[in-house]
């Protein structure tokens, strides 16, 4: 069994909080691996089906391999709004990548997301647990390499 | 000015990481009061007797809540404050939390004893995980120095936190989601006050409802009751955002009216509409600014959103539409389907694609869902499409002669 996995299940026990586990395991791994998930259902003694349906569910949660930062930039309509399609197109621009890609390094996942409740710092983005406002384009080169 | 702290009262005034600062402005004095003077039934008349009602937009009386648990037959009863706000828009509780979690608390603590809860969870929303840390340090403080115990009486408040689901903010589905599961909601009945988390009496209320629960034991009923109106007392917290030179928190006396919110103090300018509640709130065009917001008129969780006469209404709209879409659980499928169609149809009147028997279409589909889904997220959903057909069906109808004119010139 993978060692995070072994870790966090010691120290939440049978009657641990799933989302709680998965979070945690996530926060060391990036992602959810199909080997993690199954070695969680075991751990908890539930289906591996259980697993999955939950850390597909949660936006925050990925059972898809992510790189080692998600940058989530905020679409929603108070971002919207402030032109945060002018933000995308510049982390694209600058990581090279797409929305729902990762970088070929794995340094960088970039995704799109719902409201964040930063609308009055908007347009805004999480990298990771950070949240940053006021954002404008020439303010992205500068915040990604406090991450490069 | 309609403005009023009630529930914004410490924010900016105490420091939220010192008790003592908290102590000196009152605090605590609310949950003292109610251990040493008033039984939990007395408390439980007295948010009665305020006539306050629930913040997350329902508008439920508190009071017959926490009667209602307190009644219900269970050895354990548990007591949640909603702090998932994730509307759209809405960013306010943010703002309590940052400036004030020790009231946050001392409210927790109060509903506790009142409901006969001995167990008590925070459940904050994962994008303000920043939160985290200081909100468990507010409560090993008021832990330390003895607020959270009494003879008869003790909590125990822990900090969950959710992992990305607008849904979870309704209070079924985030029940769920502390169980560990999926954030799906429930039929209902049994309503959570008889049969909650692990099945047992619980009360989910939002986190700027209990932020005047202590304001209402320290003052008295009465004189919260003689703020607001007939059937909306005391204040509202509301977050603007948009085209408005002045976005931010601000708290008004209820009845106040959304002019007076978003061009008296947001400052802004050139409306064409406003959207009250978020992308599932109810859209207020310009001509009717004056609307007071109140239970009785227009309200919803607090996130108003301005928009001015450069914006396409059906693009805001379908903006609206992509988000439910998103975050519809997926449960029951008048609104895991709905939200969906909505989208297609919206997109297609967006590129000037509409057409009128699809127009008839969102009509019927926004009704089913409305009357057919099982929570509130699918019942809300359809409200700023059918806000907007009332009030801007000229511009629906437009992107249809668009088409029309085309196809006939082509032909």
């Amino acid at each position: 069994m993978d060692r995070v996995v072994q870790e966090v299940l010691t120290r939440h026990g049978k009657g641990g909080s799933l989302v709680t586990i998965l979070k945690e395991v996530q926060d060391e791994h990036a992602y959810l691996s199909k080997d993690a998930m199954i070695d969680i259902a075991r751990g908890l003694s539930i289906s591996a089906g259980e697993v999955y349906e939950v850390a597909t569910f949660y936006s925050l949660l990925s059972a898809k391999p992510l790189g080692e930062n998600t940058i989530r930039i905020c679409k929603s309509t108070p971002c919207f709004l402030k032109n945060c399609e002018a933000i995308v197109k510049t982390v694209e621009k600058e990581l090279g990548i797409s929305i729902n890609e990762t970088t070929t390094d794995r340094k960088f996942s970039l995704q799109l997301t719902n409201c964040i409740g930063a609308c009055d710092m908007a347009p805004a983005m999480m990298i990771n647990k950070k949240t940053y406002g006021n954002l404008s384009p020439d303010k992205i080169a500068r915040i990604l390499s406090e991450y490069k | 000015m309609p403005e009023k702290r009630v529930v914004l009262k410490n924010c900016g005034i105490i420091d939220p990481g010192n008790i003592d600062s908290y102590i000196a402005n009152d605090g605590f004095s609310a949950l003292t009061k109610a251990l040493q003077e008033m039984t939990p039934a007395e408390v439980i008349e007295e948010i009665k007797g305020s006539g306050l009602r629930g913040r997350g937009g329902a508008g439920f009386p508190t009071g017959l809540k926490w009667d209602l648990a307190s009644k219900a037959q269970g050895d354990e009863k548990y007591v949640i404050c909603n702090a998932d706000e994730g509307e759209v828009g809405t960013f306010k509780d943010r703002y309590i939390l940052e400036g004030d979690p020790f009231s946050i608390v001392e409210a927790v603590a109060i509903a506790s004893y009142a409901v006969g809860a001995r167990k008590a969870y925070i459940y904050l929303r994962a994008e303000y995980h920043y939160l985290f840390d200081a909100l468990e340090g507010t409560i090993s403080q008021a832990k330390e120095r003895g607020f959270l115990e009494a003879a008869d009486f003790v909590v125990d408040i822990e900090v969950y936190e959710g992992a990305g689901a607008y849904v979870c903010g309704e209070e079924t589905a985030l029940i769920e989601s502390i169980e560990g599961k999926r954030g799906d909601s429930r039929p209902r009945p049994p309503f959570p006050p008889s049969e909650g988390l692990w099945g047992k009496p619980t009360i989910v209320n939002n986190l700027e409802t209990l932020m005047n629960i202590p304001r209402i034991i320290h003052e008295g009923a009465e004189w919260f009751s003689q703020i607001g109106t007939e059937r909306s007392k005391g204040t509202k917290v509301f977050s603007v955002a948009g085209d408005v030179e002045k976005p931010g928190v601000y708290e008004l006396i209820m009845g106040s009216t959304l002019r007076e919110l978003v061009e008296g103090l947001a400052l802004a300018r050139n409306t064409k509409m406003v959207q009250v509640g978020g992308a599932s709130g109810r859209v207020v065009p310009y001509e009717n600014i004056d609307t007071p917001l109140a239970f009785e008129d227009v309200l919803g969780a607090g996130g108003v959103i301005v928009f001015d006469e450069s914006r396409d209404v059906i693009e805001m709209v379908r903006k609206n539409a992509e988000f439910f879409e998103e975050e519809s659980c997926g449960k029951c499928f008048p609104c895991r389907e709905g939200t969906k169609r909505m989208l297609e149809i919206l997109t297609r009147f967006s590129k000037g694609e509409g057409s009128k028997r699809e127009l008839k279409y969102l009509e019927d589909l926004a009704e089913t869902m409305m009357l057919t889904s099982l929570c509130g997220l699918g019942q809300a959903a359809p409200n700023s499409l059918v806000d907007t057909l009332e009030h801007y069906r000229s511009e629906y109808e437009a992107r249809i002669q668009e088409m029309e004119a085309s196809t006939f010139a082509a032909s």
